[in-house]
Parts: C-alpha cells; structure tokens; sequence
C-alpha cells in the first residue's frame, strides 16, 4: 500500500506534549543541578503528593476543555464533596465506604447539572460554572456551617497512608491519581468515546452531522468530570486528615494552569490527559524546585503566571501556522 | 428505469414563507444529477428533505421505488444516503483515518474490542487507505491531522467517506465554493469517479461551467418548485440561467422566452 507512516521526527515534532515534555526535563534538570536534594525518591513522591489533588481535578477538567468548555466550579464542587463525606461519616455514623459513595454521587450530580445547563438552555459553559462556583461554595459553607470536620475514621484517610517501593515512601492515593491519568488517556486515545470528545470539541456540527449524539456526550463529559472531582474530594480529605470547607478555592484556576501548560487547547479538540500528568508536574517542580533553592513563595505564583502565558503563546501561534 | 432517489409534491412551510411549493425530484441511476436555482428557490430545503435534515408538510419520497421517512439525517445514512457538507464536513484536528470513521469506528475483535471497548486503529487506517486509492487521492500518511491537508484534500477526504458509506446515493452540497480552479477541478475528478463506480450523485452548485462540465442531467429548481429537466448538451449557460430566473420557460423540451424584458436584459432575444 502506497500509504507511509509520518516519520519519526515528525511525529514526535507534532505530538502535542513533546514541548511540555521537554520543559518538565530542562526544569528538572536545572533544579537537580541547583539543589542536591531534588533529585531523591523521596522528594519526587513529594511532588507527586503535592500535585495530586490538583492533578486529578485537572482531569475532569482536561476532558471539559476538549470540548472547547471551561470548569470554574470544580474546586469548589470538590470541596463540598469532601464535606459530604466527612460529616455523613463522622456526624450521621454512615459507614464510611457509603458516605465517600454519598460523596462522588454528589459531585456527579453537580458535573451533571452542570452538563444539562451547557446543553439545554446552550449557555456558555464560563457562566454556567462561574454561576456554580458560587452557588457550591454557599452550600459548603451552609451545610458545613463553615466547621472543620474532624476525627474521621481510618477507612476514609485509607489513601493518605504510604507503601514503600525502593526505599521510598508512596502514598496509594498518588498510586490512585497515576492510574486514574493512565485510564483517561486510554480511553480518550483508544476508543470511540475519546475520539468523539475530540471531534465535539473540534466542531459540534461537524460530530452532529457524522451521527455523534453531541448532545448526550456532553452531559456525559460533565457528569464524568464531576465524578472525577469526586475522587480529587477523597484523596484531599485522605492527604489533610479533615473535611475542610475552604479547601480548593483556587484550584479551578490551577486545574486550567496545569491543562494548558500541558499543551491542550483552550479551543478545544486538542491536547492529551498525559499532557496534563505533565503540566501538574511542571507546576510542581517548580513549586518545589524553587522552595529548595530558597525562593519566596510569591516567585513561584509569578513564574507559574509566566509559564501559563508562554504556554497559551506557543499553541495560538502553532494554530495559525496549521491554520 | 427506476430513479434511484424519487420525489413527489413535497412541501415544506415556514409561518407565511413556502420553502418547498409541491416539488418533485427524480435521481436515476449512475447519473451525475446538478441541482441549481437562485437564491430562495428551495434547493437547500430540497436536499434538506432528501437527506433527513428536515421533514416536509406533505409529499413524499422513493428510494429504489419505496416510500420512506427519514426523521433525521442518521436514518438517511442507514438507508446509504450520505452527504458531503460544504465547510463541514470534517474534524480538523483528527487524523485522515479516524475522520472516515467518526461515528461508525470499528472496535478490534474479542475481549479487546467487546470488554475494553479499544479502537481497531490499524484495520481502520487500511481500510481508508483502500478508498483514498480507490478515488486516487494522493495523500502521504493517513495519521496527519486533516487540519495539516489542503483544502482540495481535505475535501477529498470528506468525499471519500461519503463515498465509502454511501450504497446508494451520494450528495454533495456546494463542494467546490471553497476551492480553488485546481483543487475544484480534482473534486470534480473525483465525481466523475464516483459515478463511474455506479454510485449517482446528486451536486448542489451555483457554479454553471462545474455543473456544464460534470452534470448529466441538470434539476432546475424555482419558486420551490421543479421548473425544468435538462440535458446540459441541448442548451447553452445563457439559457439555464434565463429558465433558473424565469426569463425562459421550458416548453416540449425547447426553451421560450416568458419574460421579453428579462430576457433581452441578458441578451438572449
């Protein structure tokens, strides 16, 4: 068959994470010659901790932005989640396993309310989710009474707790977020799902016009972002020990930092959850990277600023060169 | 000869706008069939009709002499009507491959495919690859994104999965407005050869020297209505366009002129 396969510089010149990538190594590469203790198993598992929460919110939202949409209520819905867990738990005496399933149910009832405005009444989903920052962050507050839940029982902190490989210590909800990143990579890679997220993002009349039920994928997507909120609430929980109601409040914006500086679009239709793995890492190596040289924190808002920028730069100017 | 594609007095209103007016509409087989009229005429409502985009007050459709209903533009599909939309037709940052299958992906055999529900990537890259040879659309990879094509190419992609999935009738709604007089004469290429193939294609086009070229029969549609039935080789373009306007009518197969004013205005009298 006359039809070639791209060459191999090609491909990795048009995979979409290659810049991420090598942004993760230089930064690395550059703080292990900087500080001594960067590079250690335990420091990594460290990083790994610190980004995960994050990182795993980023996944819902790495799924919402492929199809060109934004999620500003995420952390927020987390937070709430976590409170529903912890006070089922600790005030109403459900069993703990029923009150963390309490809570994912919750948070997929958001994601899907969500998913239902955006789709029903075709509001922009920057209001919708701007709208329900708002209202989720009053109902933690209400319900909580804005009291910090203590004393959960060890079943619920389970994923906090650490097992050793080779000497260092790794917590099972790292373990948890890496494979919950290897799940969503798979089936937005390797199956008829992701690639119909993809086209949605691309163009909703072009996927409606080739027989793609768009408007059943999107509440799909929603309601799948708010179930993986669900999970970020309980590894939360289980990383502070408490069922805490300001917790999250900006990590709706950090969640989108860690998407872009992972190479997906804002646009949509373009871009990798592996991407976003990445562009937590980045985040928290440099976080940590510049904590171990001594630098105050503010620097490190203001290089992750930076980066953000440079990263939405990059894929607007590599979208009028294909353009 | 049965028509492939058979329409009877179909009728489409909006509020006090008459879109379709009672129109007919015969497709016969293997035929390249182009479909003009002017702005408002109701061609888009026509195809609209035809392919399941939309449902008309009254009338009805044939397909191979049967009536049928399609209430949306999947159920035309499974009945081997495909359409090729003019911008958008394809997901730009999707590769070759995966754009022919959008909606209809074959998953790999076994518990692969059944439990995991994963993508049979490779059958699907070859089984594209034999539709692109099949049309002779030179194209490098099949894993470039469609957004890296020319707009030729890409519209060669767009028509290549029409063809692929079309049993019976191909549409194809303006395909060559976005191109240019290379890139179009490709497209028009790659027409002749669906027909060749013995697929009938039905081409929406304002462009008349593209529907002279290229059509066998010519559907001239008016006031929402079929005015006339050509055959490109028994009337020149300044005649066309005088029957599309209605400076001309047709009359035992000869052109008259209706409108003296009119048709003067484009010096045909």
């Amino acid at each position: 068959m006359a039809v070639m396969q791209a060459t191999l510089p090609r491909r990795i010149l048009s995979t979409p994470t290659a810049g991420p990538l090598a942004a993760l190594i230089l930064a690395c590469a550059f703080f292990a010659f900087k500080s001594d203790q960067f590079l250690t198993g335990g420091n990594f598992s460290l990083i790994i901790q610190q980004v995960m929460v994050v990182g795993t919110l980023a996944i819902g939202q790495t799924l919402i932005i492929l199809t060109a949409g934004i999620d500003l209520s995420n952390g927020a819905i987390m937070a709430f989640g976590g409170i529903v867990m912890t006070k089922l738990a600790v005030e109403n005496g459900l069993p703990p396993l029923l009150a963390i399933a309490a809570g994912l149910a919750v948070c997929a009832a958001f994601g899907l309310a969500n998913g239902l405005l955006v789709m029903k009444i075709n509001l922009p989903p920057f209001i919708v989710t701007l709208g329900m920052l708002n209202v989720v962050f009053a109902l933690t507050h209400i319900y909580s009474q804005d009291q910090t839940v203590t004393n959960l029982p060890p079943a619920m902190t389970f994923l906090g707790q650490t097992f050793r490989v080779g000497g260092t210590n790794v917590t099972y909800g790292s373990l948890l977020t890496i494979l919950l990143f290897l799940l969503f990579a798979y089936l937005l890679s390797q199956t008829a799902w992701g690639r119909h997220v993809y086209a949605l993002g691309n163009s909703p009349e072009v996927a409606r016009l080739t027989g793609i039920r768009t408007r059943r994928l999107i509440v799909g997507v929603y309601t799948l972002a708010g179930l993986v909120y669900g999970i970020a609430a309980l590894l939360l929980v289980s990383r502070t020990g408490v069922g805490d109601p300001q917790a999250g409040q900006t990590d709706n914006l950090d969640s989108i930092t860690a998407v872009v500086l992972g190479g997906t679009s804002l646009f949509g239709g373009r871009g990798t959850v592996l991407g976003t793995l990445i562009g937590a890492l980045i985040v928290g190596v440099f976080r940590n990277g510049l904590q171990l040289m001594g630098v105050p924190s503010i620097y490190q808002t203001l290089i992750t600023g930076i980066l953000v920028i440079l990263a939405v730069t990059v894929d607007q100017l590599s979208r009028r060169r294909t353009r | 000869m049965t028509p492939v594609l058979q329409a009877r007095g179909l009728v489409k209103r909006y509020g006090h706008v008459t879109a379709l007016d009672g129109a007919d509409f015969d497709l016969m087989p293997g035929e390249v069939l182009a479909v003009i009229g002017d702005n408002g005429a109701g061609k888009t409502s026509l195809i609209k009709a035809l392919t399941g985009a939309l449902q008309p007050d009254e009338g009805e459709i044939l397909l191979d002499g049967k009536p049928v209903r399609f209430r949306d533009p999947l159920e035309a599909r499974r009945q081997g009507i495909e359409t090729v939309y003019q911008d958008l037709a394809v997901a730009a940052s999707l590769d070759i491959a995966t754009n022919m299958f959008l909606g209809r992906e074959v998953r790999k055999r076994g518990p692969l495919g059944t439990v995991f529900r994963m993508l049979d990537k490779k059958r699907m890259r070859e089984e594209s690859a034999r539709h692109m040879e099949d049309l002779k659309i030179g194209l490098r990879s099949l894993t470039q994104p469609v957004e890296s094509l020319s707009g030729g190419q890409r519209q060669g992609v767009a028509v290549a999965r029409a063809v692929a999935w079309a049993s019976n009738v191909v549409v194809m709604d303006e395909p060559t407005a976005a191109l240019g007089v290379k890139e179009s004469g490709q497209v028009l290429d790659m027409i002749r050869r669906v027909r060749d193939r013995g697929t009938p294609v039905v081409l929406i086009s304002h462009n008349m020297p593209h529907v002279f070229e290229i059509a066998d029969r010519i559907h001239v549609q008016r006031l929402g209505r079929r005015v006339a039935q050509l055959k490109p080789a028994d009337h020149n373009m300044a005649e066309v366009v005088a029957i599309m306007t209605g400076a001309m009518t047709v009359t035992d197969g000869k052109a008259v002129v209706a409108d003296k004013g009119a048709a003067e205005a484009i010096g045909l009298s």
